[in-house]
């Protein structure tokens, strides 16, 4: 059987990889998308669906600032709706820990353009009145907002397609080897693609891929806890969060314009990768229930129709891996968004494009490279 | 307004009374909420996504379709509720007054 | 071995004799159920004011009926009975229950899902107009609430309810515009081989029939519906379908019972874990059961109409046999006679249904005939042409994935209502059989739950 060749192939269809396809390919470089179920359906497809920059370490906020860009040209750029609402982003606190933690980063980011406000609890419901009694302070940003994640990385899967990136869905892949100077990624169903060039967006599963070539990285496979409501009318704009002094017992949330209400938080579980199988543990679901009135006291009069999980990668040092290989020329990394990643996604598209094509970005990642773990390859060895 | 459902039997029962939009309205001790909303008005409450309004549809706690609010911002599955003397209901949207009803 | 911690889940025909069984062995079990009063569905208490005889409630199953009520009835004092209880999540060998506001986790030895069933129901357009109800729906107005849905009440869709009810409204002073019947009368001739495996319901049946027709309601065979007329603001109108042979008739009515028969409600068995298998002859997904209601979990068993839909008497010896492959199951000595005994009815009842299926077929054609503006989603008030979009032009070709880009299914219901008819469009606009199509993730909760609810802590 002859190989299906490309300048880059792309291993893993979510957000990351869908859009490194649709940039590489408005560069003119030829993709080849592997995915093995259909794109966008792991962590891409299940998380909470923020879009936001509140709440970033510093040093993420130029790449996150690039996402922000390409967000707001979503439907121009990729042809539909992917639902983004740009009502806000709020976080909340009962103590005033909380809001020395809130005020510190507002400091720290007010140079990036979020125009983060605190307010303290009176003014806050003042303006939000549906914000609940105990709450003591909080910081508002104005320009933040969510999207659909079951329609965003599907939608720009569908705009790399017509941009001429030959994407296989339902496609396992067995391994990625070296091959003389480039790559051969072998199939499950036996068919090959060669590429000189590869691209690891493979989410939780990517430590499988880094380690194949001698860089194993420290990331567990975790399951979100989500629920959402019944349909209800319209009247939460900004996404909201409340800190907590156990991160178990956070609560966030947000309305949809249809008026349903998605929350996280909760916690997380441990995510099976071999098996693909996550599951929402009911006392995580109890604890939202029992949390989500503190912020908001008339989620006592909803219900909730629905709980769902996924499976994320989570880094040990909460940040991803991107950028290239530490070992092997060609090959190029960009997974373990530690559940943050929905809203970096076009802009790691956009940014992978850059540095595969012209050897360089113009956007800070150095934090991300895989050599921070280099030690860890060493001592394995 | 002619009731949507016909009563056929089992008249005898003592009365009870409530409010449907603000409106008086009588219904039977016994009765569920959704049989006494619909011996007054003919619908229970109206779609999310402007499709009209909804009478109910299953009657046995499966469809979902018959959550009615109350005026205190409360929701009552109509067809598994029994009606109680002086239930409020609103048959509309409330609009964005239910996230202040603490 | 200590007291083995039984429960089960549903109070209805299966659940009681269950119940019944495990009693009369000696066990003590819990027996769920999200109503108020015992009954399930089909022999559906009425509430404690009325006053309606057994004979005039429950006509020729009168008799059932009440040795059923009175049954749980002297059983409630040796089993732990949870009315009101909905059992909302299944996780880690425990039954997560709700009652007012509380939920507790369970732990169980084994577990009985008697479930039940709802109606099935294939959409056609204006089916989401107010006075659109399900045939079990028209019954329980009737049984629980001595009411009929409307005026002039049109009859509409296939199976033995079908014609059960409307005698049913007939009977009661209700006016029947008319009752059509989606399959074709030859079907039912065809059946009757399988029918005569219970002569006497088959008997009742005709019955049934015979008197619509003394009474002078219109019955027809072989219809397709077309369209539930009406408006937003006032509901129904009228019925739009085509006759036998193809001719367009209009009925006025301003209520339309309408149902395809029944489909067991599986969301604890998928919570449970339990192995589906597709059912080519009905064309619907259902949980796998070995002998006598074991499921693929150990400990897990089913049993009536929410394991497969085989009536009410079924359910009885099914309640019964689940508890003796329970007790088998525990290490105890079962008598073989009776064991054989209730598994010979089973094949009876079996029979029986096989000859439903082909005399009452679910309509998977009308959904390929659904216009595009006809919603398949009530819920979400999802189109059949949204559906098709995301198949024709986002490739979705499963369920699932059909539902995470139109929505179908991811309303207040969670697809039982949408489910079947969503998977016939899909598997129509995407050109493969149904089966492939596969069948929408159950999720918890089994039924909205109230944000109100905190956990009990012991």
């Amino acid at each position: 059987m002859s190989a299906l060749a490309a300048d880059v192939i792309i291993v893993g269809g979510g957000i990351m990889g869908a859009s490194s396809a649709f940039f590489l390919r408005k560069r003119g470089m030829s993709v080849i998308l592997l995915e093995r179920g259909l794109i966008g359906q792991q962590a891409s497809g299940v998380n909470f669906g923020n879009v936001r920059r509140m709440g970033r370490p510093v040093e993420q906020l130029p790449l996150s600032n690039r996402s922000r860009e390409i967000w707001l040209k979503f439907k121009e750029l990729f042809g539909e709706d992917a639902e983004l609402l740009l009502n806000g982003q709020m976080r909340v606190g009962f103590t005033p820990e909380h809001e020395e933690r809130m005020a510190k980063y507002a400091q720290e980011a007010k140079d990036f353009g979020l125009g983060m406000q605190m307010m303290g609890g009176k003014a806050l419901r003042e303006r939000f009145p549906w914000l609940g009694p105990e709450i003591t302070s909080g910081c508002y940003a104005p320009y933040e907002g969510h999207a659909n994640p079951r329609l965003a990385a599907p939608i720009i899967g569908r705009a790399a397609v017509r941009e001429g990136a030959q994407v296989f869905e339902n496609t396992e892949i067995v391994n990625v080897e070296k091959d003389g100077e480039g790559f051969r990624v072998n199939a499950a169903d036996g068919r090959t693609f060669r590429a000189p060039v590869a691209l690891i967006t493979a989410g939780a599963w990517g430590n499988l891929i880094s380690t194949s070539f001698g860089e194993p990285v420290p990331m567990i496979a975790k399951a979100p806890q989500m629920c959402v409501t019944e349909p209800v009318p319209y009247a939460i704009g900004p996404t909201t969060g409340a800190l907590s002094d156990d991160p178990d017992q956070g609560v966030y949330f947000r309305q949809v314009a249809r008026g349903n209400i998605v929350i996280g938080g909760g916690g997380r579980e441990l995510a099976d990768i071999e098996n693909r199988r996550a599951y929402v543990n009911p006392r995580r679901t109890m604890i939202k229930l029992k949390n989500a009135p503190r912020v908001m006291p008339a989620f006592k009069h909803l219900h909730i129709i629905r709980v769902w999980s996924g499976i994320e990668g989570y880094m040990d040092d909460s940040r991803p891996i991107m950028g290239p290989s530490a070992r092997v020329p060609g090959l190029y990394y960009a997974f373990g968004f530690s559940g943050e990643g929905f809203q970096l996604g076009p802009g790691v598209g956009e940014v992978m494009a850059e540095l595969i094509h012209t050897g360089m970005t113009t956007t800070p990642i150095e934090p991300y490279h895989i050599r921070r773990f280099t030690n860890l390859a060493a001592n394995a060895a | 307004m002619k009731p949507r459902f016909v009563r056929l039997a089992e008249t005898a029962r003592p009365r009870v009374y409530l409010l449907i939009d603000g409106q008086a309205a009588e219904a039977l001790e016994g009765d569920t909420l959704m049989v006494a909303v619909l011996q007054s008005v003919r619908s229970l409450r109206e779609s999310e996504f402007g499709d009209g309004k909804r009478a109910g549809f299953c009657m046995m706690g499966a469809c979902q379709d018959c959550w009615v609010w109350t005026t205190q911002g409360e929701r009552l599955r109509a067809c598994t509720t029994e009606v109680k003397d002086g239930m409020s209901i609103v048959t509309r949207q409330p609009g964005a007054t239910w996230p202040n009803l603490a | 071995m200590a007291e083995p911690r039984v429960i089960i889940v549903g109070a209805g025909p299966a659940g009681v004799r269950c119940a019944e069984t495990l009693v009369s062995a000696g066990l003590r079990p819990t027996v769920v159920d999200e109503n108020r009063r015992d009954g399930g569905q089909i022999y559906r208490r009425q509430p404690a004011n009325f006053t309606r005889p057994y004979a005039k409630l429950y006509g020729t199953e009168a008799h059932r009926a009440q040795a059923l009520h009175e049954t749980f009835d002297a059983l409630r004092s040796r089993l732990d009975y949870l009315p009101n209880t909905l059992a909302w999540n299944i996780s880690d060998h425990k039954l997560h229950v709700v009652h007012e506001e509380r939920s507790r986790a369970l732990p169980y030895d084994a577990l009985v899902i008697c479930s039940g069933a709802t109606d099935r129901l294939m959409p056609v357009k204006g089916w989401h107009y107010a006075g659109t109800y399900s045939m079990g729906a028209s019954q329980i107005a009737l049984k629980a609430q001595a009411c009929a849905i409307g005026r002039q009440v049109v009859f509409m869709g296939t199976g033995p309810l079908l014609y059960l009810v409307a005698s049913q409204y007939v009977k009661a002073g209700a006016t029947v515009a008319a009752v059509l019947d989606t399959s074709p009368f030859m079907r039912r001739v065809a059946a009757l081989p399988k029918l005569l495996a219970r002569p006497a319901v088959l008997f009742n049946g005709l019955a049934l029939v015979a008197g619509l027709k003394r009474a002078g309601v219109k019955v027809l065979t072989g219809i397709t519906p077309i369209e539930i007329k009406g408006s937003p603001e006032s509901g129904v109108q009228g019925v739009v379908f085509h006759d036998a042979r193809g001719n367009t008739h209009t009925l006025e009515c301003d209520a339309v019972a309408m149902g395809y028969h029944l489909r067991p409600e599986t969301q604890l068995a998928d919570l449970a874990r339990c192995a589906f298998r597709f059912d080519q002859e009905t064309r619907q997904w259902l949980p796998q059961v070995g002998e006598d209601g074991r499921t693929s979990v150990p400990g897990v068993y089913l049993a009536g109409d929410g394991m497969r839909v085989l009536g009410a008497d079924a359910a009885e010896v099914g309640g019964q046999l689940a508890a003796l492959a329970l007790l088998t199951d525990l290490g105890r000595k079962v008598p073989e006679g009776e064991l054989k005994g209730l598994r010979a009815q089973q094949a009876q009842m079996e029979r029986f249904r096989q000859g439903l299926a082909q005399a009452f077929p679910w309509p998977a054609q009308q959904a390929a005939q659904l216009p595009d503006d006809a919603i398949v989603c009530r819920c979400e008030a999802i189109t059949a042409g949204e559906l098709r979009r995301v198949v024709c032009d986002m490739g979705a070709q499963e369920a699932n994935r059909a539902k995470a880009l139109s929505r179908v299914g991811m309303g207040r219901c969670q697809g039982r209502y949408c489910g079947h008819a969503g998977a016939e469009v899909i598997a129509h606009a995407a050109g493969v059989p149904v089966e492939q199509v596969g069948r929408l993730r159950g999720q918890a909760p089994v039924k909205p739950l109230s944000m109100a609810v905190r956990e009990e802590t012991e």
